[in-house]
């Protein structure tokens, strides 16, 4: 159950209201969630101990903020520590005075140490160096031929022999030598941290080609083993680096945090995909906001673009931009978000979903969704384009043919229609970078609102525009710290966002107006 | 309707978002550039990147999937057994072992050599009055060994129930407590009443899926050797977890125990994935099934159940590629693969889901996933051979009723042992 932490930290922080400051004891409810939050994220338990500690001396004493709930300035807190730990330094790569630059990669069985050493070779060869990957995994059946495959899709050599690994390991050295590389990455066997004849080898190993770098690869889904194999393999290798993979799955991945605190060397990369271009820097940032359950909305973006068709995808940005959204386009990007999973999935993913969204969207049922595409499905184009077309006959075919009554067709229409309007009275310039804070505050925001309880619904559907806007914004805004997340989105290029983000009230405050002409002027092509 | 809201938010928003950041993404997309030849080296011949389905297959009811490239016959075979044998010879010469022990080692045989003697919560021992430091040791054990915070909160409560009503008193008999609790937990029965009530399977059956939902017989792998039926063992789970490598220990096993395994060879996506299994095949003298790289899994899977009853083999072993089960498109893959096996003469009479013990609390959201996409039938956990405790299996059989029926605890051919709650509980609190 995705249950946003300030969601939780609302419910028990109660107390933190009526003080001007966060006291001790008051804090001990909420660390207590913040506890069980880094726990259901497989960060180990010591670590969280420690962290736990560290943010109540953070937060002890604080002042209470303005704009943020007491809830929210906790989990601001987590965040920022969170965002300290896993960032400070980056790996810098220098590169050796005597070519080749070596580096050794190691770590559990299944890791992905393999695929990982030739996402790192690509990356390097893409960097303008000239890489060669060594396989010195000779335990697991045809691994050697495993890395020959990656390595030709990359466009890297590789070198291989079967002898023995500490003998292949120093053998590629020599070879990259003759060869005039300047990267040579081993890639080694799976072990275990306990084995000792096989931690005493990777040593060897080591020894032999006495690596630049030596990376240890760790599955994001690993548990509360993360600390024991990291500090197993920091004391035998004394690593330089962590590179963390297999991201693109749902796991919370706080054993970024463990691995971090416990061998204090920087988390280099993140591996998210199985294609050898799914491979990037590591962001402290996003890895915090999944890490507390917050939803990873970049990586969804990315995900996002991966999934669907981006020339139809850019076709609707591009229609919404200009307000003219129709239904064909709606009925476009659902199959499109359809692809990326089931809706209730998705809106589990997105942040700044108060309680009642959430709740919503667990129980979102498929099969409406599927009534709602059936439905546009059974209009004509002409109709599609131009709804205004959809008198009393058109609407009894439709629902006929979709399998609905007329009053679904109604209210599809209906709302529909609203969000056009809504679409269209952001404004010039209102969708773009930085003009997604208005789409937050503003459209985004009453629809977040709007769509965050039954209440608040028959309000809004009642009468657009008629709604409380303080409440429809506090309801937007309770959802998670990053209440204003997707108004942070828009800023920059959306590499990289605030950490924390402040939820602020919707903007201005004012009812949402539509501009007169109600046509928003298109951006500027780049 | 609510959900029309909710559709046009999450449509409009990602759309808007997604179309915002991918103007500005496009420019720092970098060309893959073509890869150069080496002499000296094996030259990289370039394969073709093997694609993951894109659009999701739905074949429902029909004619089987189109053939691919036949699987791979004797040139191939031969090449790997060759270097199978080569590798088989290395190892005995190293270890000097010939062939599969008389007797299977049990869990607890296997664990004890791993972790030393059981000694359990050692603190606990002994101690007469339980305080605060008793529960957070307990709280510790069991978290530490991913068991997650909400079943070991669960847990704890009862027991302090019945510590306050003096149902248990002192340390040894909370302990003795907890281990009985916990070995419960891992005897939940799967009660079946048909196919109608899949709920104790972990989730209803998909709707628009044919499959009849298997039922688990105790913690036995399902064999019915039916004659001109073929018993299919399918095996699903994430990437990295140990599929292909279990799929060789239980061919080990089943051709030492007399039955004919025909192995095949469904992961047609990672690189080399048909290598590995084939040098498993040579090892543990089972037939195997292969088919071109990047080609469609379930025609493979097919190929291997129509050899299996022209030749008269009693069991099919289907391996498949790692997948996320957030990935849409591959889990509805792996329903096409699960569809197309269970078509006569095929039987799918086990769904193995492997887990790592390594997996924190994302195991339980992959048993959920998998069991709702391929109605799992058991799964094998692995790699317990290490410093993981593997406690997540905990709730994967409490909320899902799915039990835990092998251990891997190596990468050996006999590195596979039944699973054996009691001795499993024992080493997770040491």
């Amino acid at each position: 159950m995705f249950d946003a932490l300030s969601d939780r930290l609302e419910r028990v922080a109660g107390r933190l209201r009526s003080r001007g400051r966060l006291s001790e004891a008051d804090l001990d409810d909420a660390l207590r969630e913040i506890r069980k939050a880094l726990l259901d994220a497989d960060v180990e338990l010591g670590v969280v101990r420690s962290f736990v500690e560290a943010v109540r001396g953070r937060c002890a004493g604080e002042v209470l903020s303005k704009s943020l709930t007491p809830g929210q300035q906790v989990v601001k807190a987590v965040h920022e520590e969170l965002v300290r730990v896993l960032g400070g330094e980056t790996l810098k790569v220098t590169y050796a005075s005597r070519p080749p630059t070596v580096v050794l990669l190691a770590g559990l069985q299944g890791s992905g140490k393999t695929t990982t050493a030739a996402k790192l070779a690509l990356w390097w060869k893409q960097q303008g160096r000239n890489p060669l990957l060594v396989g010195a995994d000779l335990q697991r059946p045809a691994a050697v031929e495993q890395l020959r495959v990656l390595g030709s899709q990359a466009g890297v050599s590789v070198y291989s022999a079967p002898t023995d690994p500490v003998a292949v390991a120093a053998a590629g050295l020599d070879e990259a030598r003759r060869l005039g590389k300047d990267v040579c990455i081993v890639d080694t066997a799976g072990r275990l941290a306990i084995d000792e004849e096989l931690m005493e080898e990777v040593r060897r190993i080591s020894s032999a080609v006495a690596p630049h770098y030596t990376l240890l690869v760790v599955d994001a889904m690993t548990g509360q083993d993360a600390v024991a194999t990291a500090t197993a393999f920091h004391e035998t290798l004394a690593l330089d680096g962590v590179i963390l993979t297999k991201l693109d799955g749902d796991a919370r991945g706080g054993a970024a945090l463990s691995v971090k605190e416990v061998v204090g060397r920087p988390i280099a990369f993140a591996s998210t995909g199985e294609k050898l271009s799914d491979f990037d820097l590591f962001h402290p940032d996003r890895m915090a906001d999944r890490i507390l359950g917050m939803g990873d909305v970049l990586s969804l973006i990315e995900q996002a673009e991966r999934t669907m068709d981006r020339e139809t995808v850019e076709r609707s940005a591009a229609a919404l931009m200009e307000g003219r959204f129709t239904l064909d386009d709606f009925l476009e990007q659902l199959q499109q978000v359809r692809k990326l999973g089931s809706l209730g999935g998705i809106m589990k993913m997105l942040p700044g979903m108060s309680k009642e969204l959430r709740q919503a969207a667990d129980q979102i049922d498929d099969r409406e969704v599927s009534r709602v595409e059936a439905i546009v499905r059974s209009m004509t184009p002409s109709e599609r384009a131009d709804p205004s077309l959809i008198d009393g006959s058109r609407r009894l075919r439709i629902a006929r043919g979709s399998g609905t009554a007329t009053q679904d067709v109604n209210q599809l229409l209906k709302q529909f229609r609203e969000m056009q309007k809504m679409m269209r009275g952001i404004g010039p310039g209102g969708i773009g970078p930085g003009g997604l804070g208005g789409l937050g505050g503003g459209g985004m925001g009453r629809l977040g609102g709007l769509l965050g309880g039954r209440k608040a619904m028959a309000g809004a559907l009642g009468g657009l525009g008629n709604g409380d806007d303080a409440d429809l914004a506090s309801l937007l805004n309770q959802g998670g710290g990053t209440g204003g997340g997707l108004s942070g989105l828009g800023a920059g290029t959306g590499t990289t966002r605030s950490a924390g983000g402040t939820a602020k009230p919707a903007r201005g405050g004012a009812k949402n107006k539509k501009k007169k002409g109600g046509r928003v002027t298109p951006p500027k092509h780049r | 309707m609510v959900v029309l809201w909710i559709v046009l938010a999450v449509v409009v928003g990602l759309a808007v978002t997604a179309g915002v950041t991918t103007r500005s993404r496009r420019r720092r997309r970098r060309p893959v550039t073509e890869p150069e030849t080496r002499p000296g080296l094996r030259p990289p011949t370039k394969p073709p990147e093997p694609t993951r389905p894109t659009e999701p297959e739905r074949s429902g009811t029909g004619a089987p999937p189109a053939r691919m490239a036949p699987p791979a016959e004797a040139p191939e075979v031969a090449e790997a057994l060759e270097a199978a044998e080569a590798e088989l010879a290395e190892e005995e010469r190293r270890e000097g072992l010939v062939e599969a022990p008389a007797e299977a080692p049990s869990l607890r045989e296997r664990l004890g050599r791993a972790r030393g003697l059981f000694s359990g919560l050692r603190s606990l021992r002994g101690r007469g009055a339980l305080d605060g430091a008793t529960w957070d040791d307990l709280e510790e054990a069991l978290l530490r060994a991913d068991v997650g915070v909400a079943t070991t909160d669960a847990l704890l409560e009862d027991l302090r129930r019945r510590v306050a009503s003096k149902e248990i008193a002192g340390g040894d008999q909370l302990l003795g407590a907890l281990r009985a609790d916990l070995v419960d937990l891992l005897e939940v029965e799967a009660r079946w009443d048909g196919a109608t009530d899949a709920e104790l399977a972990g989730g209803r059956a998909a709707p628009g899926d044919d499959h009849e939902v298997v039922a688990p017989v105790g913690r036995s792998l399902r064999f019915d050797g039916e004659p001109g039926v073929v018993d299919v063992w399918l095996f699903v789970g994430v990437n990295g977890v140990g599929k292909t490598t279990t799929v060789g220990k239980l061919a080990r096993r089943e051709t030492a125990a007399g039955r004919s395994v025909l192995l095949a060879a469904g992961d047609t996506f990672r690189a080399a994935a048909g290598e590995q299994l084939s040098l498993w095949a040579a090892r543990t003298g089972a037939e195997i099934v292969r088919g071109a790289e990047g080609g469609d899994p379930s025609a493979v899977v097919f190929d291997a159940v129509q050899r299996a009853a022209a030749r008269g083999n009693d069991l099919v072993l289907a391996d498949t590629a790692g997948r996320l089960h957030t990935k849409v498109n591959l889990v509805e893959e792996l329903k096409k693969i699960r569809r197309v096996a269970d078509r006569p003469p095929g039987r799918v009479t086990e769904v193995l889901l492997v887990l790592d013990a390594t997996t924190g609390q994302n195991g339980l959201v992959q048993a959920r996933e998998f069991t709702e996409a391929v109605a799992c039938t058991g799964v094998v956990l692995t790699k317990l051979d290490g410093t993981a405790k593997g406690g997540g299996v905990v709730a994967v059989q409490r909320e899902l009723a799915l039990p835990v029926k092998l251990v891997g605890l190596g990468e050996g051919p006999d590195d596979l042992v039944p699973f054996d709650p009691a001795a499993f509980i024992d080493a997770l609190l040491s």
